[in-house]
């Protein structure tokens, strides 16, 4: 089934076109969705009130619906949450009374229409509360973003360092841009994904410019693009490996680990196959299109040599 | 080559024989219990003739327990099922009124384990069920109630200097503040003097005939963090009514305050609760001889006292209160500072009445709102109770002192005293419910995706890397221990995602192991031997994994700053299980591959 060793000779770079242009084109496409359709934002940031509710048997949506129609709550969204026996119901903007809480009203209004409803969970998010958690969220991923800019351009030369940024910003708009197009619910535990996804891709992608640099040093008579392309391939199998791993639990976590986290797995999930491609594509590209050359990997090749010596 | 001292594998082996040890409490699972506390803020404790009465108690109507144990701060009593417990709490509940009386899941830890410090992980809401309410205290209108209060004081000052004043009132509109004109410039002058020499928290501008006065920059901050510690200060005391085993009141940024209800179903009791109002009363004691003019009230001990029906001065009245050192006696005492009218009245009544006792009265009134057939019916409930009886010993009116306190007494009064009402209004601005069943449910899921996700990267690593594949897998497995232990240690909490958190270490950790044995087929097949294949992958890797790891850890750090409850749980597992992975993955992995195969004379290895 595997290879014992993967020793491709693959000519990533030489395709480098092509993957850029595939890579423009989703990101286009992304930004578009953002832009015109937006984003299905969850509870979390848009405000409103939540109500998820287990019956004992399959529950009857029609009837629900007109229940909280006859009592008030034409707006709310009735919908079966994981099985058919959980419902969830969404209400945005009502008013919200102190003395009753709308989730009391709408627990009761089920409960008088049957008698074997079971709460499971209410989730009240107050108006300010979305508008900074939206506020907080874009930042944080920002000054996460800057973060690993500062360290990898303290680690690295700062054209890989721009070239791994390229690749984040690449995998975190194409990772939205999936959740705009599919209409899929982005909730916080997503934006935590998104962070993750960051955490992970630049993973993948260090790892590849570490074995670029060594080679830049090493193997003195090819030019970038052979150098490129060969570290790549060094590392493939790596790559698949640690791809197909995490991917691996994250599948078993889309399927065992139940509704709520549902969102997440799935942008952890297409985050790790949107990361591994753009460390191999888009940050090495991006870094060679910078103009990267052995020139700049002098005050390195000390390090490098240092490290040959030892051998 | 390839081989470890000896300290290094005993090392290995105890970090993970230390680490199995605090694992292993996670295992034992919950005996339902009935957990008795002392209410906050009241001196009470916890003492052996509690432990025999709630003996006595279970005794009397037949409930068997199976253990109870006792500290100063709780009593937990075991039962071995839920029913009992259900019972035992219904009858505890009403014969220790005075306590906080909570059904509680006790991990069932041996004592062994217990007393090496050993716990379970501390779950949180989404996975053990129960209420969070997140709170914005309105400070706008905190500051403008103490705008009024110096306005009446002020007032009072005034007539007393006989400074003649034309108006005085609050500014409405921008910033506040307090305008106080004259209709004389001197008076004006002599007003300035006043204000500044008596009152160095506002700040006087003198235009004319008038004095803007405004809270200066401390003061502001001082009464802001004084409304929100007294606001927290009544919550807790309210939550006690709740009988809640571990509740949370936190506060969160300037004016917010987080309160966690672990277990508690029933939102609207907790919200109507919480949103009770409760006052204080002074009364003087009765004679024997004013039998009509009486009422019978209990003290905190339900030792009945009877006091008069005539009111001395009620909470509201109550400016501020703070623990002190009397400064005659040098013994703990309790300050209160009560506004213009409240101390008025009280000079009026101590003039009359020196060396006679007068007692403090604790209200509190509860809405508690319930539906019968459809129809909403309240209630409204008032409990009250004695809190303190003092000799007046001389004549007093707006500040005075409570003595003959202990220092512990002086601190609870003047906590109670201040506790008595919210000092500002407060909003639910966040509310999450878990239900019960659902917080099972996401337990028994996160579970299973561990062990699922577990077995199936084990799988693939010992089909790619054969026997050092299972080397990695040992890593793996020891990984998850660690992970749990330190969990446990450090009692994080942990939520859904932080499961899903563990989930991904999983599949991540690996990724070292990868490095390590791809860099090792790498330099056997560039013509390396065995032994020098595995140095060089050990160590050139590492770097490559070192590097690769602090970006994973940024992106979580960021997250565990960024992210509300469930969200650090996340980022508290994945960057924990970075951090021990790296052990696991090189320290350990490399541990059992030089036992195995270093300093042997090896033509093939089996990776």
């Amino acid at each position: 089934m595997f290879l014992n060793r993967f020793d491709y000779k693959i000519d990533f770079m030489g395709k480098r076109s092509i993957s850029m242009a595939l890579s423009v084109l989703l990101m286009a496409v992304s930004i578009y969705s953002i832009f015109t359709q937006g984003l299905n934002l969850g509870l979390d940031f848009t405000g409103g009130t939540l109500v998820e509710v287990g019956y004992k048997e399959a529950a009857k949506l029609e009837n629900i619906r007109k229940v909280l129609k006859e009592n008030g709550f034409a707006e709310a969204t009735v919908q079966n949450f994981g099985t058919s026996q959980d419902v969830l119901i969404r209400i945005g903007k009502h008013e919200e009374s102190k003395d009753d809480p709308l989730s009391s009203q709408i627990l009761r209004i089920l409960q008088a229409e049957n008698k074997d409803v079971d709460m499971r969970r209410v989730e009240y998010v107050g108006p300010q509360i979305g508008k900074e958690l939206v506020e907080k969220g874009g930042l944080a991923i920002l000054y996460t973003l800057l973060a690993i800019l500062i360290y990898v351009a303290f680690r690295f030369e700062y054209r890989f360092a721009l070239g791994a940024i390229a690749a984040l910003i690449h995998d975190t708009v194409i990772t939205v841009g999936l959740f705009s197009v599919l209409q899929l619910e982005f909730d916080l535990t997503v934006l935590a994904a998104i962070l993750a996804v960051i955490g992970y891709s630049l993973n993948d992608t260090i790892v590849v410019f570490d074995r670029i640099r060594e080679n830049f040093v090493k193997l003195r008579k090819q030019d970038s693009i052979k150098v490129m392309n060969t570290s790549i391939n060094q590392m493939l199998g790596r790559t698949v490996m640690t791809s197909v791993t995490t991917a691996l639990v994250l599948i078993v976590l889309f399927f065992v680990g139940g509704q709520l986290i549902h969102g997440f797995s799935i942008a952890l999930l297409f985050g790790v196959i949107i990361g591994t491609y753009s460390s191999i594509y888009i940050a090495s590209a991006s870094a060679l299109a910078l103009g990267i050359s052995k020139a700049d990997l002098m005050p390195v090749q000390k390090e490098g040599a240092e490290q040959q010596e030892q051998l | 080559m390839n081989q470890y001292p000896t300290w290094k594998y005993l090392l290995i082996a105890s970090v993970i024989f230390i680490c199995a040890l605090y694992a292993l409490p996670n295992l034992f699972g919950e005996d339902p219990s009935v957990q008795i506390s002392p209410a906050y803020a009241r001196d009470m404790k916890i003492n052996e003739q509690v432990q025999d009465r709630v003996e006595a108690k279970l005794k009397e109507v037949d409930i068997s327990y199976t253990s109870i144990d006792r500290n100063p701060r709780q009593l937990l009593v075991r039962f071995k099922d839920t029913d009992t417990q259900l019972k035992a709490y219904t009858i505890l509940k009403k014969a220790l009124s005075e306590y906080v009386v909570a059904q509680n899941l006790a991990p069932a830890t041996p004592d062994w384990l217990r007393s090496l410090g050993g716990q379970p992980m501390y779950l949180g809401l989404d996975l053990r069920g129960g209420v969070h309410f997140l709170m914005q205290v309105d400070m706008e209108t905190a500051i403008r109630q103490d705008e009024e209060t110096y306005i009446a004081e002020l007032r009072s000052r005034f007539r007393e200097k006989k400074l003649r004043y034309k108006g005085i009132h609050r500014v409405v509109d921008g910033n506040g503040g307090i305008m106080v004109t004259f209709s004389d410039l001197e008076v004006a002058a002599e007003a300035k003097k006043f204000i500044e020499k008596q009152y160095n928290d506002l700040n006087v501008q003198a235009d004319e005939y008038s004095l803007y006065l405004s809270f200066t920059e401390k003061a502001l901050k001082d009464n802001k963090e004084k409304a929100i510690e007294q606001n927290i200060t009544t919550l807790r005391n309210r939550v006690n009514e709740l009988g809640v085993s571990e509740p949370i009141i936190q506060r969160q940024g300037e004016d917010r305050i987080v309160v966690q209800l672990p277990g508690v179903q029933d939102t609207a009791r907790a919200k109507e609760i919480l949103g009770a109002t409760a006052t204080l009363e002074f009364r003087m004691l009765a004679n024997d001889d004013d039998e009509f003019g009486s009422r019978l009230y209990k003290r905190r001990n339900g030792e009945p006292v009877k006091l008069k029906r005539r009111l001395i001065v009620t909470g509201d009245q109550i400016n501020d209160a703070a623990a002190t050192i009397d400064q005659r006696s040098g013994s703990p005492a309790a300050v209160v500072r009560l506004n213009s009218e409240g101390g008025k009245r009280m000079l009026q009544t101590t003039r009359k009445n020196v060396g006679k006792p007068m007692a403090v009265v604790f209200i509190e009134y509860q809405v508690e709102t319930k539906y019968v057939d459809g129809k909403k019916i309240v209630n409204r409930s008032k409990t009250e109770e004695v809190i303190n009886v003092a000799t007046i010993q001389e004549e007093f009116g707006n500040n005075f002192q409570i003595t003959g306190l202990t220092s512990r007494e002086a601190n609870n009064l003047a906590l109670l005293l201040r506790a008595g009402a919210l000092k500002a209004p407060m909003e639910i601005i966040e509310e999450r419910t878990i239900g019960p069943s659902l917080g099972k449910e996401n337990i028994d899921m996160g579970l299973l995706s561990i062990v699922l996700g577990f077995l199936s990267v084990m799988l693939f690593m010992w089909m790619r890397y054969k026997n050092f594949g299972m080397v990695a897998n040992l890593a793996l497995l020891s990984n998850v221990i660690i992970l749990i232990a330190l969990l446990s240690l450090l009692q994080a909490t942990l939520t859904l995602p932080g499961m899903a958190g563990i989930v991904l270490t999983l599949g991540m950790a690996v990724d070292a192991n990868v490095l390590i044995f791809e860099k090792i087929r790498e330099e056997i097949a560039n013509g390396n031997s065995p032994q020098s294949s595995i140095h060089i992958g050990y160590e050139k890797a590492f770097h490559t994994i070192f590097d690769a790891n602090i970006t994973t850890l940024i992106a979580a750090v960021m997250l565990f700053s960024f992210g509300t409850g469930p969200i650090k749980g996340f980022a508290i597992t994945l960057s924990l299980g970075i951090v021990t992975s790296m052990f696991t993955a090189i320290m350990l992995t490399r541990g059992v591959i030089n036992y195995f195969y270093g300093g042997r004379n090896l033509t093939k290895l089996p990776v």
